[in-house]
């Protein structure tokens, strides 16, 4: 299996998500969260937030809207039929919360051949409306030979 | 938290948690979702997406710790395959406390003693 490494580098425009409170709240129940302030506004409110709290996991959300499109360029080539996700890693900084407008961007980090599959490691960056790094993310996707 | 201070959560994910996930996510690869696709590629069947599980071990963290502002970073390894209607045990596992008050975590996954998350390394803030 040989993999094209042309794309190492490559770094894609910008990409906004408005974070929706009924979209924290299927998130959370979707993972078995039941902290109150990721489920409801009184409860987040009373703890000082401005509205529901998104679980750090979210990031795969927000993050992840602004990456589905990269792993869909048509340079890239993913295989996805033979996709699987190998490695994760996430840094977070302030909580984010329903209302937040989240701008992240995606930089392909590395394409490398090991033991016959390839490795595609994606970094974003998600940056809050105040400029805050609310998120960065490390992305490794392991792509198996076809059968 | 000290060190040697563990955590614990159990799940067990139903048999449509992946398509309720692939909805919440936004991750809709037919390998979680469609039976007939996953075996078409050589999977046993539908698996679990991984980060679903990665958030079950941010969770075992978040709960741990009364909330989420203190868990600053998580990284993890997927290996194997989680499958639905089979408990996910997540352990955990103090390292080392600084005298900042700053806190390292080990992790990982298990599904019928397999591993299914390994190396998983939290950073805990003060």
């Amino acid at each position: 299996m040989s993999v094209d490494t042309s794309a190492i580098g490559r770094t894609y425009p910008p990409s906004l998500y408005a974070v929706g409170r009924e979209k924290v709240r299927e998130y959370a129940h979707a993972v078995g969260e039941t902290e109150p302030i990721y489920l409801d506004v009184e409860a987040a409110r009373a703890a000082g937030f401005a509205d529901v709290v998104a679980p750090p996991m979210f990031a795969v959300v927000y993050a992840g809207s602004a990456l589905a499109p990269v792993m869909f360029d048509p340079e890239l080539a993913l295989d996805f039929a033979h996709l699987v996700h190998g490695e994760q890693e996430f840094r977070w900084g302030p909580l984010v919360v329903a209302g937040d407008e989240i701008e992240t961007t995606v930089t392909v980090r590395d394409i490398h051949e090991r033991g016959g599959l390839g490795f595609y490691v994606f970094a974003t960056e998600s940056r809050n409306q105040a400029g805050e790094l609310v998120c960065s993310g490390t992305w490794t996707d392991i792509v198996r030979p076809a059968q | 938290m000290k060190p040697g201070d563990e955590l614990e959560l159990r799940v067990t994910p139903d048999r449509y948690l992946t398509v309720r996930y692939a909805g919440a996510s936004g991750d809709f690869n037919p390998i979680h979702i469609d039976e007939e696709f996953a075996r078409q590629v050589g999977l046993p069947g539908r698996i679990l997406h991984g980060l679903w599980t990665m958030a079950q071990v941010a969770r075992a963290h978040t709960e741990a710790l009364g909330g989420p502002a203190r868990l600053e970073r998580l990284s993890v390894q997927f290996r194997g395959m989680g499958v639905m209607e089979h408990e996910v045990l997540v352990t955990g596992r103090v390292r080392e406390v600084g005298a900042d008050g700053r806190a390292v975590v080990d992790s990982e996954a298990r599904q019928d003693g397999r591993r299914i998350v390994r190396n998983g390394v939290a950073e805990i803030r003060a």
